[in-house]
């Protein structure tokens, strides 16, 4: 296992400031408990809604946070005791914000990457060769970090935190911000360097897109503990979401009655149902005609984002 | 070891690509030498030695100290540690496979050399030919100068890195920080030279580790100190840095225990 976490725990403690010069303490629990384990070579979705506390387990796996209780091993060593030796096992990329240094050239970044992680000559010329071809930044080499955009700013990240060859790379929300095309890159490039180096890669994102791209596996956390953890085909199942289907009647109306069928959103005349996924959508559909003045129906399939928003809700 | 040398020149250039900013600092430094030049002739005007200086004496420690301003940051802490832990950059700091204390060291000496020929050259040289000072035509008190130079800047170094780093405690290390600079500049001996200091004064001021910050290099420019001397002066410089250094290391250690590693 390359990384075990076992009632991994971590409380942020909080000063507040309640009266002139009185203090509050308050403890935020950002992670309590979590039990987690991956193995080489897996690609992982670790996901969840806003403040669940996956950036801080990640900060805890790459060994810049100490964690307050549990025990933690990655790649068999003790983060936060053995930071500089697992330093040089991992990557991270947080998409937020870059690791490179703003004022120098992406070149100088990469050559000071190079004897930080001691990287052999031959390993970080063919390295730095392979990625730059990948990644597109052959132009970019010499620009200054602050002059790039965010997109070309994340290929250099992704870049500066490969050129040593670690074996697990921690992605946090590293396609926010990015378009269409730029995302595809990266998610591309992803897949290829899980299946092509073996890397391990751990990936947290708000697009469900990337996950169901690339990971068979994923992890959600909620409140700081783990609330699935399994296939992704299987949390589908799980939560057999609902389907949507869109009317726009003839006139703006209230909410329409057919049995089945409940009516989740309104907007002038064009109405939303949410009806089983397996019941029967053109029986439906004759229903609401048969009731009211139809002009107009779509149906939209449960997607991943549905089935999550199911589980983060429950 | 290459890696520090390779932080140190990029710290460099960075500095040489912001090289507008030190143009402001070099104007006041010379500006306020010459000021600190007229009040030290008046108070020797009656004297022809004050705790061992003759007017000569003085008027280079005078122009040499302003010179150090930069190279030693006597005014400011310089180091971007408390901005980068309320910004959450220092996380990346943190999972780099080196040594923290001795990157920032390296980055800190980067800056320092820049310090050097951006803002202490025109300080020293503009005194030179206004005012009588002491020059060393002798290359080996110019060596004697560098080593007590580099070893003044290692205590001044784990002085603000201790400051700095109380930022992982504290919301604001401003306090601390500005209290420290405070420090530098009176036990410095930037405000008024430490041979002005009185009896018992003079002999704590000269005992503390900020003597190695402006007082040593000096006392070695003036060609005060060689054979034995210059070795008791280097070894005094060396115990501070050591035990500054060393208390750092602990407290780094501390930090990274308590660290909270900010944003995500
Ligand atoms: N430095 C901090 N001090 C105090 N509390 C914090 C700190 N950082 C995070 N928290 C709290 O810990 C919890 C988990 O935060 P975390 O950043 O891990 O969430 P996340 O899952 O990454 O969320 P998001 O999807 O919004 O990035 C939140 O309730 C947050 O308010
Ligand atoms: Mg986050």
């Amino acid at each position: 296992m390359l990384i075990e976490a076992e009632n991994l725990s971590k409380t942020y403690t909080l000063r507040k400031k309640t009266g002139r010069l009185k203090r509050e303490r308050a403890t935020v629990e950002a992670v309590r408990e979590l039990n987690l384990s991956v193995a080489e070579g897996e690609l992982l979705g670790y996901i969840g809604p806003n403040g669940a506390g996956k950036s801080t387990s990640i900060k805890m796996f790459t060994g810049i946070l100490s964690p307050s209780g549990g025990t933690l091993r990655v790649a068999g060593l003790e983060p936060i005791r053995e930071r500089k030796q697992l330093a040089r096992r991992i990557g991270v990329v947080f998409g937020q914000r870059t690791t490179l240094w703003w004022d120098l050239p992406l070149r100088d970044s990469f050559a000071l990457l190079h004897r930080m992680y001691a990287i052999p000559d031959a390993r970080y010329a063919e390295n730095l060769k392979r990625y730059v071809e990948l990644l597109g930044l052959a132009e970019l080499l010499d620009t200054p970090v602050r002059q790039l955009s965010l997109g070309q700013r994340m290929r250099g990240d992704l870049t500066a935190a490969l050129l040593h060859d670690p074996s697990i790379l921690y992605l946090d929300e590293p396609t926010i911000g990015l378009d269409v095309t730029s995302k595809m890159v990266v998610r591309e490039f992803l897949a290829e360097l899980n299946r092509e180096r073996g890397t391990t890669i751990v990936l947290t994102t708000h697009d469900l897109d990337d996950i169901e791209r690339l990971c068979r596996r994923v992890v959600v956390i909620d409140h700081g503990t783990v609330a699935y953890d399994g296939e992704l085909s299987a949390l589908r199942n799980r939560i057999a979401a609902d389907r949507t289907l869109v009317v726009d009647l003839a006139r703006p109306g209230p909410a329409v009655t057919v049995p089945g069928a409940t009516v989740t959103r309104v907007d002038g005349p064009r109405q939303w149902l949410a009806f089983p996924a397996e019941a029967n959508a053109a029986e439906l559909i004759s229903a609401v005609a048969s009731r009211y003045e139809l002009v107009d129906v779509s149906i939209r399939e449960a997607d991943i984002e549905d089935v999550v928003r199911e589980l983060y809700s429950s | 070891m290459i890696v520090y040398a390779l932080v140190a020149r990029q710290t460099f250039r960075r500095y040489v690509t912001y090289r507008g900013a030190m143009l402001g600092g070099m104007a006041a430094n010379t500006v306020f030498g010459g000021i600190k030049a007229f009040i030290v002739t008046a108070i020797w005007r009656h004297k022809t030695v004050i705790g061992g200086y003759d007017l000569r004496d003085v008027l280079t420690y005078t122009f040499v100290a302003q010179a150090l301003i930069g190279p030693m940051s006597i005014l400011t802490n310089n180091l971007d540690i408390p901005a980068r832990i309320r910004s959450g950059d220092i996380g990346t700091d943190l999972f780099r496979p080196v040594d923290f204390q001795g990157y920032w060291l390296a980055q800190d000496f980067g800056r320092a050399g820049f310090a050097i020929l951006g803002r202490s050259l025109v300080p020293f040289v503009a005194g030179a030919l206004l005012f009588r000072v002491r020059v060393p035509t002798d290359p080996r008190v110019w060596a004697a100068f560098a080593g007590a130079l580099a070893l003044g800047m290692l205590v001044s170094f784990a002085l603000r890195y201790l400051a700095a780093m109380s930022a992982f405690w504290l919301l604001d290390e401003k306090g601390v920080t500005g209290f420290m600079n405070m420090l530098t500049m009176f036990f410095g001996g930037l405000t008024v030279p430490l041979v002005l200091f009185p009896g018992w004064l003079g002999d704590v001021a000269r005992a503390l580790p900020w003597a190695s910050v402006i007082l040593v290099p000096v006392n070695v420019f003036l060609g005060k100190l060689s054979g034995a001397g210059l070795a008791g002066a280097y070894a005094f410089e060396a115990a501070w840095a050591a035990a500054l250094l060393a208390l750092g290391r602990l407290v780094t250690t501390r930090a990274r225990r308590r660290a909270v590693v900010q944003g995500g």
